[in-house]
């Protein structure tokens, strides 16, 4: 069993999502470890992208504040680095295939284990287009974690479930990351059409925004994943560092409360 | 290259499949397209793939396809010798393809005819689209408009300005205008804008794209409701010419008007085909829309192709004086025939295609679209270097109405710098 799949074997999981270098690197660090000691179980660092196509204007406009501060994914994996050993939170890439394809598959697989990552999610890049690489991360001990929606058929959501590794990610919703409506209603039929076929944990992320719908969810779920709803808070208090953490920590206790 | 047709027209069936085309490619076209979306997307892909699949081969929907175009487009349109171009530039005999006498005024009615139909077929009551130039986003509000569908395009802030007559029409025609304020705020960030909409009213919204890109099966689709073009050129051209042209010279930004009018030709080894991308305010000042030949291999709205990007992989922004060039992609299949040198890919300057847009004007009082205008430009630097004999065929893929404050614009920059 990898560090992931371990997490879920005592507890429901909380796992934030932040874009590393908004609004810098130094301040990716830093949230890093607040998060870690506040309740994460496993944490999302994302990659920010030009285009991201499965995030809505939160994550996107972090993406762009990222970008603006000159982060890239090598800047990443030595930020990374540095926090190596510091973390008891597993840590998973979050990031659009163009720039792993562009770092070099096998560079960026041979980083991330060098970095310590447990593994990826690449929301744009379904299991069935490059096979090869998700193979080779479960070689290499990485997990590639997929996701499955409200409207993915039996058939594949079999593959799915089959291919996934430490958890399935289910998206909550039709939409993009950070949509206002929440959870779908039929959330406890999705998800337990979904436990028919997958017998590794379920999180569940997109439009999850505070304890409240934390709650709602918590007795379908193993995990619950939480975006721009933290992104948010990052913004907020951007030009003040310390508040920036404290807010951060009490936001993320109060999840840990809630699950 | 055996039978390409055959290869990529397996590229819609799991049955005939040829060794390139294993059942795990399907969608590519070599390595090039595939599927590269959020996985929310899959099942409507699947399902436009199987409703297009069958429909594609059935003769009442073909037969309902051609008679919106003849009737409702005015197809086919007409091959135009151009009498006083050829004289001007004095080599091969030069030929338009008028798709630019289409109802809307540009090849991309061929497109959205045959996808509202789809739309229809698959019971969606909602349309969507992107557009940059806005011409795609009139042809497709003009069809939504006829089918009662409603509709919502997806505009970037800076080809709204550009472009204020097409969005007016737009509206005219009942759609609804999302300005995108996002990225470069141009058709790129559209495109991904449509695409978030269609992950999120997916179960009720159809997305007609309005070139050969996107995830499969897109390319596929859009190629075929584009391959008209071709189909009718080849007959026209023998009927004048008793034989096929020397070369066709097509503009390429997505690429749609330049497969359609390629893909019949694709097995016709003797015609040389050229594509002309937007090189901007030139190749060298890094101001330029030329994805094929300065681009490297990546992933952008749902598939994998040639594409402006830096080495970090962040799309760059693309530049060209015409809104729908000005797209730092390119349609998969274009990348494959360039892989294999089907296709000979150049580029012209916004300078270049001015020039010719003028020209055209003057001496054959066609004013084309900036687009079409790169593809005049090149054959304006080819055709004196060619012999009496040849022919050669430019696709004269829109008019030039719309670009006319574009041009004078141009005009009046370029006047003040060399004021």
């Amino acid at each position: 069993m990898n560090r992931v799949e371990q997490v879920f074997s005592d507890r429901k999981a909380l796992i934030p999502y932040i874009t590393a270098g908004d609004p810098d690197l130094k301040t990716t660090e830093e949230l890093l470890l607040t998060l870690d000691k506040s309740g994460a179980d496993i944490i999302e660092v994302g990659v920010p992208y030009s285009d991201p196509l499965a995030d809505g204007p939160v994550i996107q406009a972090a993406g762009q504040r990222a970008l603006k501060s000159g982060t890239t994914l090598a800047g990443i994996m030595e930020m990374l680095l540095r926090l190596k050993g510091h973390l008891k939170s597993p840590l998973l890439l979050m990031g659009y295939y163009n720039c792993i394809l562009q770092y070099g598959k096998e560079r960026f697989i041979e980083d991330a284990i060098k970095v310590g990552l447990s593994g990826v999610i690449l929301p744009d890049l379904p299991f069935d287009q490059d096979e090869d690489f998700y193979q080779r991360l479960k070689c290499k001990g990485l997990v590639g974690i997929l996701m499955t929606t409200p409207v993915t058929s039996e058939c594949r959501l079999k593959e799915i479930a089959k291919r996934s590794s430490g958890f399935l990610y289910c998206v909550s919703l039709l939409g993009v990351t950070g949509d206002r409506k929440g959870p779908l209603q039929e959330i406890k039929s999705y998800l337990e059409r979904v436990r028919q076929y997958a017998n590794i944990p379920l999180a569940l992320g997109f439009g999850i925004d505070g304890p409240d719908k934390v709650r709602e969810v918590r007795e379908f779920v193993d995990g619950v994943i939480i975006g721009s709803a933290l992104i948010k808070i990052i913004a907020r208090y951007n030009d003040n560092p310390e508040q920036m953490l404290t807010e951060v920590a009490s936001f993320i206790k109060s999840l840990k409360a809630a699950l | 290259m055996e039978s390409y047709i055959n290869l990529t027209e397996s590229s819609l069936g799991a049955e005939k499949m040829d060794n390139i085309f294993s059942a795990k490619k399907r969608g590519y076209f070599g390595e090039f397209g595939g599927r590269f979306v959020p996985e929310t997307l899959i099942p409507a892909l699947e399902e436009l793939e199987e409703v297009y699949t069958n429909l594609s081969t059935d003769p009442d929907f073909k037969a309902e396809l051609d008679q919106l175009l003849k009737e409702y487009s005015g197809r086919p349109t007409p091959l135009y010798f151009a009498d006083q171009l050829t004289s001007y530039l004095d080599g091969a005999r030069v030929y338009l393809k008028r798709e630019d006498l289409n109802h809307t005024g540009a090849h991309k009615i061929n497109n959205t005819l045959g996808q509202i139909l789809l739309a229809v077929k698959m019971g969606k009551k909602r349309i969507i689209a992107e557009t940059g130039a806005g011409q795609h986003g009139v042809a497709t509000a003009t069809a939504a408009a006829k089918f009662g569908l409603k509709c919502c395009v997806y505009m970037g802030a800076k080809d709204i300005e550009r472009q204020a007559l097409n969005v007016f029409k737009m509206k005219l025609l009942g759609a609804e205008v999302i300005p995108v304020y996002s990225g470069s705020q141009t058709l790129k960030d559209a495109t991904n804008e449509a695409i978030r909409d269609w992950v999120t009213n997916v179960e009720d919204t159809h997305y007609i794209i309005g070139s050969v890109v996107g995830p499969h099966p897109y390319p596929t689709i859009v190629r075929d409701f584009q391959r008209i073009i071709g189909d009718e050129m080849k007959v026209q051209i023998r009927e004048k010419e008793g034989r096929l042209p020397d070369y066709v010279i097509a503009c390429v930004g997505g690429g749609s008007n330049a497969m359609g009018i390629f893909y019949p030709l694709l097995e016709d080894k003797e015609v040389k085909l050229i594509g002309v991308e937007a090189a901007g305010r030139g190749i060298n000042m890094g101001k330029h829309a030329a994805t094929l030949t300065q681009g490297k291999i990546g992933t952008l709205h749902g598939s994998k192709s040639y594409l402006l990007q830096d080495e970090d992989g962040q799309i760059l922004e693309a530049h060209s004086i015409s809104a729908g060039l000005d797209y730092p992609g390119v349609g998969p299949e274009h990348s494959y025939l360039h892989e294999i040198k089907r296709v000979d890919y150049q580029s012209v300057t916004d300078e270049e295609a001015v020039a010719a847009f003028e020209l055209l004007t003057k001496i054959e009082g066609i004013i084309p679209a900036l687009e079409s205008s790169h593809a005049l430009a090149y054959a304006l630097k080819l055709v004196p270097e060619l012999s009496k004999e040849e022919v050669v065929v430019i696709n004269l893929s829109g008019r030039g109405d719309k670009d006319v404050n574009s041009v004078l614009k141009y005009k009046g920059d370029e006047s003040i710098e060399q004021g």
